[in-house]
């Protein structure tokens, strides 16, 4: 259960990472309306083929797009799976409230069994 | 704990309202769940992170008071204050939240304690936002700002689908 949770976060740190390029959301912006070529895509952005298949790669190491091995020709492709980000992203931060109120748990059985703020603070986590 | 597999946290992000909405059951009666909220070692000792220590600056609980606490990892500091807008034991709470390093986002917080059979307390919290985006940067809450800019690109990639 951490291992997978640990798993989904790496996975978000790439696909936030990857998106916080302005030149690369637009690429995934473009993308979304259809397949393109790299070199579609360089003509697009007046960037070299190599700038171009450096942002790609970034994209493909995080899962948002797909191509072929002869890149040149072959179109890129959009992950459908990235329209499932939002659904995850949601997903984070549910487990981070669930973290929360699990330490909450703990305050609360403390208090039932001294029935004393002072000392359930005091044996709470990190206080 | 068991207690907390029993009750898992629900949370409700409307697509066309600034809004989130957190629901969860706790086995304790509401007026430990309203204290656990508004004592500020209780707070303290479950609010933030699991990976970082929070330290009360100030804590003044009362209807119109306010609050703000320091959260620290490492030699990192992240701030965050607010109003007690009102506090209405043991059943309602509703207050504002502002992180420092985002100085213009302002949330507004509705806490609701019910109580339920066998003295358990479902808590519903609904914050409110200024604007979509700024909902879905408080969803994203800690990360770094181009974080939040490529969601909100994304977003607008997916209205436009």
């Amino acid at each position: 259960m951490a291992a997978s949770t640990a798993a989904v976060d790496d996975r978000l740190s790439r696909v936030f990472a990857a998106l916080a390029d302005p030149t690369r959301r637009d690429i995934v912006a473009r993308l979304a309306t259809g397949d393109a070529t790299v070199s579609q895509l360089g003509a697009a952005y007046d960037v070299s083929l190599q700038a171009v298949s450096k942002h790609l790669k970034v994209l493909e190491q995080a899962g948002l797009v797909s191509r072929s091995r002869d890149a040149q020709r072959r179109p890129v492709h959009l992950e459908a799976e990235v329209f499932d980000l939002m659904t995850r992203w949601i997903e984070r931060y549910r487990q981070q409230a669930e973290e929360r109120y699990r330490r909450l748990d703990e305050v609360l059985l403390a208090l039932d069994d001294t029935q004393g703020v002072r000392q359930a603070a005091v044996g709470g986590d990190g206080a | 704990m068991n207690a907390g597999a029993r009750h898992e946290t629900t949370i409700n992000v409307p697509e066309n309202l600034p809004v989130v909405e957190i629901l969860r059951d706790f086995d304790a009666p509401r007026e430990h769940v309203y204290r656990a909220h508004v004592d500020p070692d209780l707070a303290m000792a479950w609010m933030g992170p699991r990976d970082i220590t929070s330290r009360v600056d100030h804590w003044d609980a009362r209807t119109g008071g306010s609050w703000r606490y320091v959260s620290s990892r490492g030699e990192d500091e992240f701030a965050f204050y607010g109003s007690f807008h009102e506090l209405r034991s043991p059943e309602r709470i509703v207050q504002t939240f502002t992180f420092e390093g985002s100085p213009d986002g302002v949330s507004l917080q509705v806490l609701t304690l019910e109580p339920l059979a066998g003295g358990r307390t479902r808590l519903r919290a609904v914050s409110i936002a200024e604007s979509l985006q700024d909902r879905d940067a408080l969803v994203a809450g800690g990360m770094e700002t181009g974080v939040v800019q490529g969601y909100q690109q994304l977003d607008e990639l997916l209205a436009r689908r």
